[in-house]
């Protein structure tokens, strides 16, 4: 019993470590990369004892400063509700990594450990439901804070949420019938076989328009340009207008966790999450016939290597992105959502069902 | 007035895709972001340093290449014998469109001098840097060339230079000590007049 809860509260440890520390590099990386993308040198500043390590300390000085500024609440504001919301951004977009595997299990003495905190058969759906969850933490920042701006910064999230969540839901529809299970970690192993021996049969060879609809519904769901509405910085200054100090800064981290969780989902779904080519539990397996045996251990990190490597690519991916596109309007936005990715991703899971339905998979 | 009617362009199928228009998009920034950070890289191990990698001016440690005729902070222009070329003529003060300047003229014992500003203020608060005050001067006796753009103070008055600030461009404020001889009016002296012909 208490050997459980250790070996859980590690993996839960492993996981917060990485993500949380990924959240707080990604201010670094979005600052860096811009700059690089824009021909400019970016924040490098901030110094220990003269070491400024391309501007890695940046993080740690924008923690201390969010940390001991001022914590404004507006003298019109529900107060309860204005200081839960920001807890409710942050939990909602933390727990959702539970059902994440980050790795294939890992068998000490006579225990089997999956690299997952929970293990749940339903671990998509709960992700899901996290993600639309979190939007209370939005919608509540922008009732409670007694400001127009606010509320409509708010409701422009509920609205994105609602409707990029279906295209969301309808696009991995696919992926979950081919592979025929719901729970992640078995999802990620059915990625783990060949086609015709060559090619990996991850979720992006069987299933790319819906990989396309996932990613661009999935940029919606992080909030974060091109899809930016909610905080629309240059017309209504976003939800979070009325937030100060570390209340704002864990906006800030929702909205990184969103983009880490998303790249999580992408990997997992589409990219054979901790799957390495070749690498079976016991060693490559090379397509010319070739085999190269590895220990348990090194299989192991190699999957989390893999996994955390593929993260961490989707993340520039999706900040590249983010200085690339100009925001969409609000109509634009909607016409996208609505009336080209929802039939898109229907289309694809009708599609995907009847060639399921005559082939033998 | 006549109108002029735009004609806006219908989209093609091509750009209406819009994954397309999106992927060309990242072949913008990607081509920048990989030339840039090639480009840091072979920086910071010493090679390829005539090809820039950003545009930036690293500005305190960096400072900017200004255009000859850069209007800076201005200074007075000194004769041999260390007193102002100034005659105190009035004309700058009198051209100054934001009133920035203020002189209090003396005689001068050279009777082929005249006059000299026994103070001479020049509110950089006010100031619009618009380099009239050189172009009048019929001694050039001031002028705006000193490369000082980074004049920040705490307070309004600190922004008021007196004559020694405008003879000496590497005094910096605050000013504690007087060192001109010849007789003047300044803020260490209480506005009092200070110094003699004699000394100098």
């Amino acid at each position: 019993m208490l050997a459980d809860l250790t070996i859980k509260l590690v993996l839960a440890g492993i996981m917060f470590f990485g993500v949380l520390n990924l959240a707080a590099l990604h201010t670094w990386l979005e600052r860096k990369q811009s700059a690089i993308i824009q021909d400019r040198i970016g924040a490098n500043r901030a110094s220990i004892f003269g070491w400024r390590l391309m501007g890695l300390f940046h993080p740690l000085a924008d923690a201390i400063k969010m940390f001991t500024k001022e914590d404004i609440v507006p003298a019109g504001a529900d107060k309860v509700l204005h200081t839960l919301a920001p807890f409710f951004s942050v939990f909602f977009a933390l727990v959702a990594f539970a059902a994440i595997p980050f790795g294939d299990r890992v068998i000490l003495g006579d225990r089997v450990i999956e690299l997952q905190i929970a293990k749940i058969d339903v671990a998509l759906l709960y992700v899901f439901a996290m993600l639309s969850l979190g939007v209370y933490g939005v919608i509540l920042a922008g009732f409670a804070s007694r400001n127009n701006y606010a509320l409509l910064g708010g409701l422009r999230a509920t609205a994105q949420m609602l409707s990029y969540e279906i295209a969301l839901g309808i696009a991995i529809i696919g992926v979950v019938m081919i592979y025929g299970t719901m729970d992640l970690q078995e999802l990620v192993r059915g990625q783990g076989r060949m086609l015709g021996g060559w090619i990996p049969l991850w979720g992006i060879v069987v299933q790319p328009v819906a990989f396309f609809v996932f990613l661009t519904a999935a940029l919606a769901e992080t909030k974060r340009a091109p899809f930016d509405l909610p905080e629309g910085e240059s017309e209504i200054i976003g939800y979070f207008v009325e937030y100060s100090g570390m209340k704002f800064g864990m906006f800030f981290l929702a909205d990184f966790l969103e983009t880490i969780l998303v790249a999580c989902l992408a990997t997992t779904l589409f990219f054979g999450g901790w799957q390495v080519p070749y690498l079976m539990p016991d060693g490559f397996h090379f397509p010319w016939g070739s085999t190269l045996p590895v220990s348990q251990w090194t299989y192991v990190l190699l999957g989390v290597a893999s996994f955390s490597i593929k993260v961490v690519l989707f993340c520039v991916l999706f900040m590249q992105l983010r200085w690339t596109l100009p925001r969409f309007r609000y109509d634009q936005l909607m016409r996208l959502g609505w009336l080209g990715l929802f039939p898109i991703s229907v289309l694809n899971a009708l599609v995907t069902a009847s060639v399921l339905a005559w082939v033998d998979y | 007035m006549a109108v002029k009617v735009v004609r806006r362009r219908e989209l093609t199928i091509w750009e209406k895709l819009y994954l397309p228009q999106i992927v060309s998009g990242l072949k913008v920034t990607t081509a920048h972001f990989v030339r840039n950070l090639f480009l840091h890289t072979a920086h910071s191990v010493g090679m390829l340093k005539h090809l820039p990698a950003s545009v930036t001016f690293q500005y305190p440690e960096e400072p900017r290449p200004y255009a000859f005729r850069f209007r800076s902070r201005h200074r007075l222009t000194v004769r041999e014998d260390g007193t102002p070329r100034c005659v105190g003529c009035m004309l700058c003060e009198t051209v100054c469109p934001a009133k920035c300047i203020t002189i209090v003229p003396g005689e001068h014992p050279d009777p082929n001098v005249e006059k000299y500003p026994v103070r001479f203020d020049i509110d950089l608060g006010i100031c619009v840097y618009c380099g009239y005050c050189v172009e009048v001067c019929p001694e050039d006796a001031i002028r705006m060339d000193t490369g000082i753009v980074d004049v920040a103070a705490s307070s309004r008055d600190e922004m008021k230079l007196d004559i020694h600030e405008l003879m000496n461009p590497a005094l910096r404020k605050p000013v504690t000590d007087c060192r001109l001889e010849f007789p003047h009016q300044c803020r260490i002296s209480g506005g009092e007049m200070k110094g003699s012909w004699e000394k100098t």
